[in-house]
């Protein structure tokens, strides 16, 4: 099929979006694979190959090495090494994908953890050879506790097992009873070779035991749409537009991102931490009127009161109201070489709030390789995951992360050097 | 059951817009840079509609190298008064006039590089801190591992092993005096999304994008529009050539392609069909593995 027609059609300009994580070591393929999936899709070009081409000789290859694609620093390239996240980017006629390519190994936890942040789908490769390892259960419990809606686990080089069958039922068998352990409500597999192309775009000759999708056909057809929370009506304000001209002299719009349910126009809402209510007068993008907004949609909000309304604010429905609290418990992941503490004190954002914060209590720390609850109080240290008790100066307005990742995220931030140092899901 | 989703470009445009006000709301005094690019005019439109009906809050910042084409610097002064826009120019002649840099010389001369220090001293003397940049991911490797909100120090250096963690959609814009930060609301967005937004939004675009006939010569496999100051080797002949522009830098690094391409769709279909990157054209680009890596840990765009 011609794909190029296919992609100046109109059909492209109603294509979904998906954004899914993969995480791996330099051994396990992940290169191969993104390359695969990026040159099947056309979407690495002759320059870009070239240049890889070059470097790869250049470092003494034989074989053209893809991760040079996407391991896009000097450093990087020097070590032979992914340090941090990547983003690639390729299309096919139904959908465009965002990749976030991450490092695999434990030191790197911080950078799955960032990768996984915005995903809707994580892939979890498997070398076919090892079975399930230490690897495979950090990935996956990094996707589960980010929230992640799909998980695709794929079987890789079948072609070194001789495409057996019993060796990819065993290994499903293997990872399925781990996985029961987890919040992850959708696990899909596939056998693959990214070396050989068995299962990534087109159906292998090589497996007429497996009757499922390729991978490709899975990326394609995952339903995304009630991935983002639809139910509970929560739009933190961002921004107070007011123009101050003559046309617009009365204007007062509320800008922000729909992080949770639907608003209509005529809706009857309430302002936190005020308690104010009103209703909706209109929702505005740019010169049109919409009637209805959700999630991940930039709107402008218009209400028929006068009420006072600033920046960090949140309007929700007054039968729907998130939990208001100082003392907050979160999953943290510590992304900073210094360590938190007891008793440190951070500035912290969530949504579109700004507050201060102190930690009470580090309540237990998970292995992610295990998942056992490591009883440690002391510290929690870069690439580490803990559960923690924090208390807020104001109190925030959220929801537990696993009903809204948007309103139940936070960061912290040291106050002297400004770096974001650790991450939390409010539990 | 009623379906609840956007298509990928209403959600990168949504993406984008969150962005723009996060700028707002975080930084005292923010500046678009402007180039007279389609991914620059994408951002403004962008920003024309996240501010609606308010006037963008923020100036355009466009740096001069003094080699652009007339129809780029025609095309600003227009959109600036359509939009009521208040525009700032930093002027790479000023830094070579008063000595803060060196002109290069040679036949592969090009101010790309001295825009950095005039785009420096322009953030510095107007207090900018945050600049807003039409970057992609897409567009060059090193740019692949940028941050939405990117860090700069008090030289205006980018530290890439040292970059914030970017989680969510929550950005740390938190700074010390005399830092600033480079933002990419267009990060995710490739280069058939930017075509693809333009053709779905009618947005207007310089003619130098559509087929044109222009004197050019060819070096390096690259064709290059003919002007007084490009110097020319012996064996480069000067023809005239029916081209466009993929992208627009200034003329001293803005490679063409002989194209028909007279309207957005057959636009979007020799980019369906290229098989070689936009920045493949750019001259500043192929000077070495790492020529976009390091301009940006200078301060570059």
């Amino acid at each position: 099929m011609d794909e190029t027609r296919e992609f100046s059609s109109k059909a492209y300009l109603d294509m979904e979006l998906l954004r899914f994580s993969t995480a791996g070591s330099v051994d396990d393929g992940k290169s191969t694979l993104i390359g695969r999936l990026l040159y099947d899709s056309k979407s690495i070009f002759e320059d870009q190959l070239e240049s890889v081409k070059r470097a790869s000789i250049k470092k003494g290859n034989e074989q053209i090495d893809l991760a040079l694609l996407t391991d896009g620093l000097r450093a990087e390239r020097e070590q032979g090494i992914t340090i941090d996240v990547a983003y690639r980017y390729f299309a096919t006629p139904k959908r465009k994908f965002i990749i976030a390519d991450t490092p695999g190994h434990v030191q790197y936890t911080r950078n799955m953890v960032t990768g996984a942040s915005t995903a809707n789908a994580a892939l979890i490769l498997i070398d076919a050879r090892n079975g399930v390892t230490e690897q495979t259960y950090r990935h996956s419990y990094i996707s589960s506790l980010l929230q992640i809606p799909h998980l695709i686990i794929c079987v890789n080089k079948m072609d070194l097992v001789d495409y057996k069958e019993e060796v990819y039922e065993e290994i499903k068998e293997q990872f399925s009873a781990f996985a029961s352990k987890l919040a992850v409500k959708d696990i899909r597999f596939v056998p693959i070779s990214a070396l050989k192309g068995d299962n990534v775009v087109d159906h292998s000759k090589n497996m007429p035991w497996y009757g499922g999708g390729t991978l490709r056909y899975i990326l394609e057809n995952i339903h995304v749409g009630s991935d983002l929370n639809h139910i509970d009506p929560r739009f933190p304000v961002q921004y107070v537009i007011r123009p101050q001209s003559e046309k617009y002299h009365d204007y007062r719009g509320y800008a922000g991102r729909v992080a949770g349910g639907v608003f209509r126009k005529g809706d009857r809402v309430m302002v936190l931490p005020s308690g104010f209510v009103s209703t909706i007068e209109s929702i505005d993008v740019f010169e049109e009127e919409l009637k209805e907004a959700f999630p991940p949609m930039s709107v402008t909000l218009r209400l028929a009161d006068d009420i006072d309304i600033s920046r960090g604010d949140m309007i929700v429905k007054e039968n729907n109201v998130p939990e208001v609290s100082q003392d907050i418990d979160v999953m943290m992941c510590w992304m900073n070489d210094k360590p938190l503490q007891p008793r440190m004190k951070y500035h912290l954002k969530h949504t579109t709030n700004d507050v201060k914060c102190m930690v009470k209590e580090i309540k237990y720390k998970v292995d992610v390789n295990t998942l056992n609850r490591i009883d440690d109080g002391h510290d929690l240290k870069m690439n580490e995951i803990a559960r923690v008790t924090i208390r807020t100066t104001k109190p925030l307005f959220f929801d537990p992360y696993r009903q809204n990742r948007q309103t139940g995220s936070i960061i912290v931030i040291d106050e002297a050097t400004n770096n974001t140092m650790g991450v939390g899901m409010i539990v | 059951m009623k379906k609840y989703n956007i298509n990928h470009l209403r959600e990168l445009e949504s993406e984008s817009i969150f962005i723009m006000r996060e700028v707002a709301a975080q930084f005292e005094n923010p500046g678009l840079l402007f180039s007279g690019g389609k991914d620059s005019i994408v951002m403004v439109h962008l920003a024309v509609k996240a501010f609606w009906p308010a006037k963008i809050p923020f100036p355009l910042v466009h740096i001069d190298t003094g080699h652009n084409f007339e129809e780029t610097l025609t095309f600003r002064d227009n959109l600036v008064e359509r939009i009521g826009a208040r525009l700032i120019v930093g002027s790479v002649q000023d830094s070579i006039d008063k000595g803060r840099v060196t002109e290069e010389k040679g036949y592969n001369a090009s101010r790309n590089l001295l825009q950095t220090v005039t785009l420096l001293d322009t953030i510095e003397e107007h207090k900018i801190d945050a600049a807003l940049g039409g970057g992609r991911r897409d567009e060059e490797k090193a740019r692949a591992k940028e941050r939405f909100f990117s860090h700069r120090d008090e030289f205006g250096q980018w530290d890439p092993k040292n970059q914030r963690p970017e989680l969510w959609n929550i950005f740390n814009g938190r700074k010390h005096l005399g830092e600033h930060f480079r933002v990419f609301p267009l990060s995710n967005w490739t280069e058939m999304d930017i075509w693809q937004y333009i053709y779905l939004e009618n947005i207007d675009i310089p003619s130098l994008y559509f087929t044109h006939e222009r004197d050019v010569f060819i070096r390096d496999g690259v064709i290059l529009s003919d002007a007084p100051f490009m110097m020319k080797r012996d064996d480069e002949e000067v023809k005239r050539m029916q081209v466009r522009c993929r992208t627009i830098g200034d003329i001293s690094c803005t490679g063409l392609t002989m194209s028909s391409a007279d309207n957005l769709e057959d636009i979007i279909a020799e980019i369906a069909a290229t098989r070689v990157t936009e920045r493949g054209g750019r001259a500043d680009d192929m000077r070495s593995e790492s020529a976009m890596e390091d301009r940006k840990k200078e301060g570059y765009f």
